[in-house]
This record gives C-alpha cells, sequence and structure tokens, in this order.
C-alpha cells in the first residue's frame, strides 16, 4: 500500500497521518500485555515502574514473585531446597496446585469437545444433513449466551443433575456433579464445542468429497476412508479446534466460580481471587507466564493453518 | 463397485428395462424409489454423526438453562407450604377482606410450617415481594409452635401490628399459586399495590431499568469505539502485502489469544491511581501529582478495558471482508474524478457493511453479557446486568430474581443471535 503517483500533498499527508494512528491502535493493542512483563520483575511490591528499575539497576529487579508463586500456601516455604521441599510445593503450593487443575480439566474437556465435535463437523457438513442451520445455531450458542447465564443454569443442573430423569418417573436424586473434576470437565466442554464446530467446518468447507468417493470406489470401507484420507486432510483444522478448547477451559472462570468446588481450583480462579482479595505482584509473575504461554499457542495455531493451505493446495478442485 | 449409499451412484446405474415407462436400476426397483431411499440413508447418517453432540449439548446446556428459567415464573415456596390459606385464597376473589376461615387458615399454615421447620421457605418468598418480612414470619413461627389461640385476627395482630398489612396479604395471595409473573415485574422495576394493580415501585429503589439501559448504552458505546479503531487496523493489514500484514496481524491476534484475566489485570495495573499511566502524565507534568485521573473502577475502566477485549472480534471479520474487496473499484472511481473521501465513502466503505455488521453485532453480543471485566475494574458505577444477575445467585440469593433478570438478557441476546445468523450465517464465523 503506497500513495499513488497523482496523490495531492493533502492526501499524502493523511496517508502519513493514517500510518501513524495505526501505529497508535496497534500501541493501545499491544502495549496493556507487554507492560506487565518487565513489571513482574519488579523488586518492591509496587504496579509501576520504580526508579531504579527505569535506571535499568539490577537491583531493581528480581524473580521474587515468581519464586513466591512456588512458595504460596506450602507447609515450610523456607526450609532448604531439598527432594522434601520439592515435594511439599508439588503437593501444597496453591498456584502449583492450580496449574495442575487446569491442565487435567483442559485436556479432559478438549478431549471431550475434540471428539464429538470432529464428528458432529463431519455430519454438519455433509450436503444431505437435515436441519442443518437450526442445529448449527443450537451448538453454537454456548459461544454467545452470556457467560453469567450459562453458568446460573449450570449451577442448578451440576448440583443435582436427575432432576431430568423425573421427566420418566425415575428417582430424582443421585448426588452431585457441582465440586467435582467430572462436572467442572463436562461444562467446559460444553464451553470448548463451538470452536471445535467452527474450525473444523471451515477445514472441511474445502474438503473434496470426491477423494471419499474415490478411496470407496477402490474397495476402502468407511471407517478405512475416514482414517487413511479424510483425518489426514482435516487434522490441522482438528487440533486448532482443540487448542480453542483447550484456550477456553484454561481462562474460564465464570462457570468454575459456580460449579467448582474447593478441590478444583484453577488458574483464573487463583487468580481471581488473588486480584479481588490482596492484589499482590505475583499475579503479573502468572499473568506474563500465560502470556508466554499463549505466545507458544499463537505460532502453534499459525504453523497449523499454513500447513492446512499447503496440504488443501496439493487437493484438486 | 458403487456404493449402494451413494445416490450419484444410483443415478449412474440406472440403465436397464424402461419396460413401463419408469426408469428402473439395475437390480430393478423404480429409480425414484431407490434415490429416496439411499437419500433417506444418507441423511440418517450424517445425523447419526451429528447426534452425539446434540444430545450432549442438549443436556449439559439447553436443558439447565431452561430449568434455570423455569425458575423465573415458578416458585412453589410459599404455596407448597401454606397448603390451607393458599386455597382460601383460591375460593375467594381478588378484594375479599381476609375473614375468619382465612385468619384460621393462617395460623393453621403458620402453626404447621414452623414445625416442618419451613416457614423460613415461606418468609423468604413473600420477602422478596415486600422487604424485611422474613423475619415476621420466622418469628411468628417461634411462637406458633407453643400454639396459638382463637381469634387468631386478634392474636395474630397483638404478635405483630404488620399481619394486618394490606400489602402483605397482596404478597401473599400472589405467592399462593407456583406460578407467578412477579420477579418479571421486578426485574423491570414494577410491582402490584394492594389491590393487585401493577405500578412502578418508589424513585429510588428502581435499579433493574436503568442497568439494562446502562448496559445497552455502554455496549452500544463500546462496539462503536471498537469500529473506530478496528477500521484502520483492518483496512491496513487487508491493504498490505500478505507478508507484512500477517506480521502485523500477529500483533491483533496476540491479544485475542492472551487470557481474558491476564488483560483484565494489565488494565489494573495500568490505570491505577499509582499506577504506569498516571506516573507517565505526571511526569510529562500533564497532570499535577494531586490531581491524579481515576480511570478505574468506574464506567472509563469497564469501557477502556472491554474495548480493548473486543476490539480483535471487531478486526478479524471487517479484515475477511475487506481483504476480498478490488482495489479496482476505488482506482476507476478515482479516474473518474472523485477525490479520495468520495471515492472511499461511495464506493470502498458500502463493500465493507458485511463485515462492519458481522463484528458490531459480534462485539455487541459479547459486551451485553459481561462478566468478569466489569467485576473487577467496574467499580460500582460500571457494573453490567451480569453482575447483578451474579449477586442474586450468590448474595441475596433471590434465585428467581436472578432467573428473571437472566431470562430477559437472553431474549435480547438470542434476539441479536438470530439477526446474526440471519444476516451474516452462523457457518461464515471464523477465528483467525
Amino acid at each position: 500500500m503506497a500513495v499513488p503517483t497523482y496523490a495531492s500533498p493533502l492526501e499524502r499527508a493523511w496517508h502519513y497521518a493514517y500510518l501513524v494512528i495505526c501505529g497508535l491502535i496497534f500501541f493501545f493493542l499491544i502495549a496493556p500485555i507487554v507492560v506487565i512483563i518487565p513489571l513482574s520483575f519488579n523488586t518492591e511490591p509496587y504496579f509501576t515502574f520504580t526508579d531504579k528499575m527505569l535506571s535499568f539497576d539490577p537491583d531493581g529487579y528480581s524473580m521474587r514473585w515468581y519464586d513466591s508463586l512456588l512458595t504460596f500456601g506450602m507447609q515450610r516455604p523456607d526450609a532448604p531446597r531439598d527432594l522434601n521441599w520439592w515435594a511439599d510445593a508439588w503437593a501444597n503450593a496453591k498456584w502449583v496446585n492450580a496449574a495442575k487443575n487446569s491442565i487435567i480439566i483442559g485436556f479432559f474437556s478438549t478431549l471431550l469437545a475434540t471428539a464429538l465435535g470432529t464428528l458432529a463437523a463431519l455430519g454438519l457438513s455433509r450436503p444431505e444433513m437435515p436441519f442443518r442451520r437450526a442445529i448449527m445455531a443450537i451448538l453454537i450458542s454456548p459461544m454467545i449466551v452470556p457467560l453469567i447465564i450459562t453458568a446460573t443454569g449450570m449451577f442448578f443442573f451440576y448440583s443435582n443433575p436427575c432432576t431430568l430423569l423425573g421427566w420418566f418417573g425415575l428417582p430424582t436424586e443421585c448426588g452431585r456433579l457441582a465440586g467435582t473434576y467430572l462436572g467442572v470437565i463436562l461444562a467446559h466442554a460444553t464451553l470448548g464445542i463451538p470452536f471445535v464446530i467452527i474450525t473444523v467446518t471451515a477445514t472441511l468447507v474445502g474438503f473434496d468429497q470426491s477423494l471419499n468417493r474415490a478411496a470407496a470406489s477402490l474397495g476402502a470401507n468407511p471407517r478405512t476412508t475416514f482414517f487413511r484420507i479424510t483425518m489426514p486432510l482435516i487434522l490441522p483444522g482438528v487440533i486448532s479446534g482443540a487448542l480453542f478448547a483447550f484456550v477456553t477451559s484454561f481462562d474460564e472462570v465464570v462457570a468454575v466460580l459456580f460449579i467448582a468446588g474447593p478441590d478444583q481450583q484453577t488458574i483464573p480462579r487463583q487468580m481471581w481471587n488473588g486480584i479481588r482479595e490482596q492484589i499482590s505482584p505475583a499475579i503479573l509473575a502468572v499473568a506474563t507466564l500465560l502470556v508466554g504461554f499463549s505466545i507458544a499457542l499463537l505460532a502453534t495455531v499459525e504453523l497449523l493453518r499454513r500447513r492446512s493451505e499447503r496440504i488443501r493446495g496439493i487437493t484438486p478442485h | 463397485m458403487a456404493n449402494a449409499l451413494d445416490p450419484h451412484a444410483a443415478v449412474a446405474t440406472v440403465a436397464t428395462g424402461e419396460t413401463d415407462g419408469t426408469l428402473r436400476t439395475a437390480d430393478g426397483k423404480p429409480l425414484a424409489r431407490a434415490l429416496a431411499r439411499s437419500q433417506t440413508r444418507a441423511r440418517r447418517r450424517a445425523f447419526l454423526l451429528v447426534l452425539p453432540l446434540l444430545a450432549f449439548v442438549l443436556i449439559t446446556f439447553v436443558v439447565p438453562i431452561g430449568q434455570m428459567l423455569q425458575r423465573s415464573f415458578y416458585n412453589d415456596g410459599f404455596s407448597a407450604h401454606m397448603p390451607e390459606l393458599s386455597q382460601w385464597f383460591a375460593d375467594n376473589p381478588r378484594g375479599t377482606e381476609p375473614d375468619d376461615a382465612a385468619w384460621a387458615a393462617l395460623a393453621d399454615d403458620l402453626t404447621s410450617a414452623a414445625e416442618d421447620r419451613t416457614i423460613g421457605i415461606v418468609g423468604t418468598r413473600i420477602n422478596y415481594d415486600v422487604p424485611g418480612t422474613r423475619s415476621l414470619f420466622t418469628s411468628t413461627g417461634r411462637k406458633a409452635k407453643r400454639g396459638l389461640e382463637p381469634p387468631y385476627r386478634e392474636t395474630l395482630l397483638d404478635l405483630d401490628d404488620e399481619w394486618g398489612d394490606p400489602r402483605l396479604w397482596s404478597a401473599m395471595r400472589e405467592a399462593s399459586t407456583p406460578f407467578t409473573t412477579n420477579f418479571y415485574l421486578a426485574a423491570t422495576d414494577r410491582t402490584r399495590d394492594e389491590s393487585g394493580k401493577i405500578v412502578q415501585v418508589e424513585e429510588r429503589q428502581r435499579v433493574y431499568i436503568m442497568l439494562f439501559m446502562r448496559t445497552f448504552w455502554l455496549s452500544l458505546l463500546i462496539t462503536a469505539l471498537t469500529f473506530v479503531l478496528g477500521f484502520p487496523i483492518a483496512h491496513l493489514l487487508a491493504t498490505l502485502p500478505m507478508r507484512k500484514s500477517n506480521l502485523l496481524m500477529i500483533l491483533v491476534l496476540l491479544p485475542f489469544w492472551t487470557s481474558l484475566l491476564v488483560r483484565t489485570t494489565s488494565w489494573m495495573v495500568l490505570l491505577q491511581q499509582q499506577g504506569v499511566i498516571n506516573d507517565v502524565l505526571v511526569w510529562l507534568g500533564v497532570i499535577g501529582n494531586e490531581q491524579r485521573l481515576q480511570m478505574i473502577y468506574n464506567q472509563a475502566g469497564t469501557i477502556i478495558a472491554m474495548t480493548h477485549i473486543l476490539l480483535p472480534f471487531m478486526i478479524l471479520p471487517l479484515y475477511s471482508v475487506m481483504r476480498t474487496i478490488n482495489p479496482s473499484y476505488v482506482r476507476a472511481a478515482r479516474s473518474l474524478g472523485a477525490t479520495s473521501w468520495t471515492a472511499f465513502r461511495r464506493v470502498y466503505f458500502p463493500q465493507t457493511l458485511p463485515g462492519l455488521g458481522a463484528g458490531a453485532l459480534l462485539v455487541f453480543i459479547l459486551a451485553v453479557g459481561y462478566y468478569i471485566t466489569p467485576a473487577l475494574v467496574g467499580g460500582s458505577s460500571g457494573q453490567l446486568i451480569s453482575n447483578l444477575i451474579a449477586l442474586h445467585m450468590t448474595d441475596t440469593l433471590n434465585w428467581s430474581m436472578a432467573a428473571a433478570l437472566a431470562a430477559l438478557l437472553l431474549g435480547s441476546v438470542l434476539i441479536l443471535y438470530w439477526l446474526y445468523d440471519r444476516m451474516v450465517g452462523i457457518d461464515n464465523l471464523k477465528l483467525g
């Protein structure tokens, strides 16, 4: 995009002004995320740059907030760092526990959402699919319905999931799913499903159905066709859908606030508590780690997208 | 071998006999029926693939929300535990003065509810309509356990004058059937007076309408801001050569992929009175050290943080539409003598409208339901309707009220969602 040769001086001036404006907006997008990174190394418990930090004095910087993530909630945080200390941290440190929970819940909910979502996307992209639009609208709705409403509905449902059986005259008491790992996993899977559906159906839009017919005509049964032909081609879409589902679960706090018990503290919930109660720069250390995490995910999705485009470039249309 | 399930294969095998004028497949079946059957089978197979997920979403999402909404018009807290008085209300039309039978029914029900320990539930239900009456029920219940003497009217009025309050009797009449519209009335700042007429609540108690208006107004403002900020960025990304624009796209996608709580935390750090922005302004001499700006824990905080968080949702759909706009149209307009502003206004901008519509609807839908960010940076003036639903869920425990507010919010979001589906098509939603 360059200024055309016939542009008047005013238009040239506007063009440069426009570039400056765009630069400022990019700054607005990125600066808030970048600014917390140096602040997380602050020696002082402040949320702003100290004079020492500004003069790049090494004394102004420290790892103490990262260290406090490891020790917070431990029984003996100041013990010498031997094997027992690490065992103590692994078992008791609150942020370590939150990370473990986030990963367990994220992993299983992603697995569930991806498996069900990919299957459904395959059905939805078939030309014969009845009620396609309506079903699609229902499956996407967990992304659109305000989280607080979803969480409220889930709160009642997971407190006593068997009320449904009352319709069939069966007993309506069968324990709770609220406060269990299974409950949180199911809830997060529900929230991750729209992302899997969207990414996988988008991949299938460019999918050449005659490949399936070719495989069938060469004698492959539907299962072989799926695993040898379809799956490798849509895999990049499936993986990026799974990453979206994982991030959704990893970042989700409202449903966790409503249905998780004290055993299912996740990273976002621990952050939520931290921000509301005793705000300490340890939050910034967590935030910095999460920014690193999202950069890694972004890079993965980008690589997958390119790979998908390359594979599909080979497919004849 | 041709696949029998494939309709095209069925057509391909048409060939044999035309004896009675109908086309037949190789094995002699009428073609139309064979085609219809294989179509049905293909539809069933497609549907079976979707079925597990559809069942899952219905059970874990649609039905729970339906059940929750049921609470907004169904509450049997009073009617289930005060059967005799409920019966009296059913037998006597509105406006009947409570007679001796009514007072006796009330005394009986209070005694049995107190013995069953359900008086608290009853009191809570009435308390929703007439604040401050829960203690009236529980304290009367304590005395009722020792037995109430007739004449009940005088006994109860001796215990507490409030039993004679016509508003209380009106509220009890409303609660005597499990189905009620009262929570929706309350959610729109209305109530019933003694005679059952619908009236507005006192001015200082009107909060919900104001909060709905604020939610929609702030969402609209945030949508407009994301448009103003997102449009130039999307345009730049769409007109730059692919390699450069992919690089810049990372600057849009990084915030999109960054945790919501991280971004909210960043804004808390930046906007605080002792925070980075205020420090910079003081250092530049724009403001004095004593006049540090209050940019957080108020509406300003909510607007700034939410604009930042929702900006990528505007940029991405705008960008994908702008990519497809043919630049030669603008060049043609210029060569026909249009100024660059006219060319933009009359040729380029109209072509971006589909993307603009998609982005604006998406941002608005998401903004209306926001909870986390306003709760953390909104203070009291930056709270949205979601925060009040959460308040009723976790603090006041008025779940029916939360459900009524949620129903109103859900209704408006679903209307917008339907619009989005009509205008953009939900299958065109893209994520990066």
